[in-house]
């Protein structure tokens, strides 16, 4: 398989020192792994503080700065970072109004972002914990819980929204639990991504057949079936979605690409998205469409509904200024 | 012959932080050469990085143990420990920097230590990965090979070796409920659970190092009881 690298061992640091040279906006720490917004800690504010395994680009790095994340750390690809990165990100960010660390609800990332909390705790920094855990192929409350998949997108933005605006971390903290808890995605891989340590596909996945209730690190999903058109997999999809979400408000709605499907199919894809949400009663409120939470160079796309109030959506309205969404400023 | 089984009981406390700094360079070695089977294991059932994650952790331990040798064994385990969390990331930092690291406050600055003084302070760190994992045994975890060495351990190496290779072979027909793997449901049935094989390589090289350690001094003409 041909990767744009140069070694795979350097591919996190390369992408960080890109960042680096092309985001001033930025303070990217390339071999402590964090990325920080130029201006932390900002007076007065609380800091955010997200991270995971690299391949999901712009997942974390690229959603750091005003409206957003105050900084991110980034692990290996699909591997946890270490407590070591958080605890130094979270010194960075806090400006004695605590820190709140948004987590995707994988193991590795949940211990260690539990061990980073005790860390930081001893260090003094008030430390809360949200963990995102919103993927509908897989049952609430068995094994390990579901995995954080899309839904991380609409927390670290409402929170960041909330933060800017000066709330206190108890605040901060209500509104991404309150994202967090009613979120819902679901993916789906028409082919498998590629590791660069690995340097080829992750998991076998025929011709002809698609994989439903796939995660975002190039684990298989739940189920697989004979390959379906654009409209079926959005009604298969958005059934899952509504038959475990029943939103009674309207929703905000994330139309994902994995990383290697084209935006001429991801369009495609969001107006039979679109279809199956009003043939179901469902209203959308704002949607964006594009490559957000990704895994790799995986052929698939995922949507994830988030249900907004009129505050939360005029949360999602203020200004937000990050590499990879950017409105309003 | 193999050491704490006939010349003693395994209760003389006669394992060095020497001993333990053998251990784990043998532990990192077993890892390098066996990374691409971890890694493979890791793919059928999770996000084929096993190997490569647990490979960069323990380069860093011998490295860490090269630079800087602790003198007890106490040290060199909760070194290690920390280490580990420092640098391997995902659920196995955290997993295995607790085991070494629970072991060796266990240990204390006791500057040897007997077999089953090892034997129980395992226990306690395979205790704590436990409660970290929020998993227990049969729910095709690394628990699976460790729990039974532990109970090995306190009759010889060898049986914590046999043991632990023993339990890992034992996670092929389970179900994962733990875990990465836990997400494939039934899926995960018929593959050996990754950080089941990579214990045994543990526990499989603190047997070798007992080895070694026994024949080193059969060799000089001291007597296994040494170890």
């Amino acid at each position: 398989m041909k990767m744009l690298i140069n070694v795979p061992e350097r591919v996190v640091e390369d992408a960080l020192r890109g960042m680096a040279a092309v985001h001033p906006e930025l303070t990217v720490d390339v071999a402590n792994r964090v990325v920080v917004r130029r201006d932390a800690p900002v007076a007065n504010k609380v800091g955010l503080v997200s991270g995971g395994g690299s391949g999901h680009e712009p997942l974390h790095g690229g959603f750091v700065g005003p409206g957003m994340l105050d900084a991110a750390c980034p692990g290996e690809v699909f591997t946890s970072p270490v407590p070591d990165q958080m605890v130094r990100a979270a010194a960075a960010v806090d400006s004695g109004e605590g820190v709140l660390f948004i987590v995707k609800n994988y193991t590795g990332d949940v211990l260690n972002f539990e061990m980073a909390a005790e860390l930081a705790a001893e260090e003094g920094i008030r430390v809360e914990t949200v963990t995102v855990s919103d993927d509908v192929a897989l049952a609430a409350g068995e094994g390990s819980g579901r995995r954080g998949t899309g839904g991380t997108l609409f927390v670290e933005r409402l929170a960041g929204a909330v933060a800017e605006a000066g709330a206190p971390l108890e605040r901060v903290t209500e509104v991404a639990r309150r994202v967090a808890d009613s979120c819902r995605s679901f993916g789906v891989a028409l082919a498998p991504c590629s590791t660069p340590a690995r340097g080829g596909p992750t998991f076998d996945l025929p011709e002809g057949e698609l994989e439903l209730g796939i995660g975002i690190h190039g684990e298989p999903g739940r189920e697989r079936r004979g390959m379906m058109t654009s409209g079926e997999i959005a009604d298969a999809t958005v059934d899952a979605l509504v038959n475990d979400l029943r939103p009674d408000e309207p929703v905000l709605v994330l139309v994902n690409g994995m990383g290697a499907t084209p935006l001429l199919e991801l369009y495609g894809y969001a107006s039979e998205v679109m279809r199956a949400l009003g043939e179901r009663s469902v209203v959308p409120a704002r949607t964006l469409v594009g490559d957000y939470v990704t895994s790799l160079d995986m052929a698939g796309c995922s949507v994830t509904l988030c249900p907004v109030d009129e505050e939360l959506l005029r949360l999602w309205e203020t200004p937000v200024r990050t590499p990879a969404l950017r409105w309003g400023a | 012959m193999e050491p704490g089984t006939d010349r003693d009981e395994g209760t003389e406390p006669t394992l060095d932080a020497d001993f333990f700094i053998r251990w784990l360079d043998a532990a990192a070695a077993a890892v390098a050469r066996d990374a691409d089977r971890l890694t493979e294991l890791d793919a059928a059932i999770g996000d084929a990085d096993h190997g490569s994650n647990l490979n960069r952790g323990f380069a860093a331990v011998t490295r860490r143990l090269t630079e800087k040798p602790p003198n007890a064994p106490g040290a060199v385990l909760t070194g290690a420990g920390r280490t580990l969390i420092s640098s391997v990331g995902g659920a196995s930092g955290p997993l295995y920097g607790t085991l070494l690291r629970r072991a060796g406050k266990e240990l204390g600055d006791a500057p040897r230590v007997s077999r089953v003084q090892l034997a129980e302070a395992l226990r306690s760190g395979v205790g704590a990965v436990a409660e970290l994992g929020g998993a227990g045994g049969g729910d095709k975890t690394m628990l699976d090979a460790l729990q039974p060495a532990v109970e090995g351990l306190t009759r010889s190496f060898g049986a914590a070796a046999t043991a632990a290779e023993e339990g890992a072979l034992a996670t092929v027909p389970l179900r994962a409920r733990r875990g990465r793997a836990a997400y494939l449901g039934d899926r995960s049935i018929g593959h050996q659970d990754p950080g089941a094989a990579s214990s045994a390589l543990l526990i499989g090289a603190l047997a070798d190092t007992a080895t070694r350690a026994a024949d080193d001094d059969g060799h000089r003409g001291n007597g296994a009881d040494r170890v």
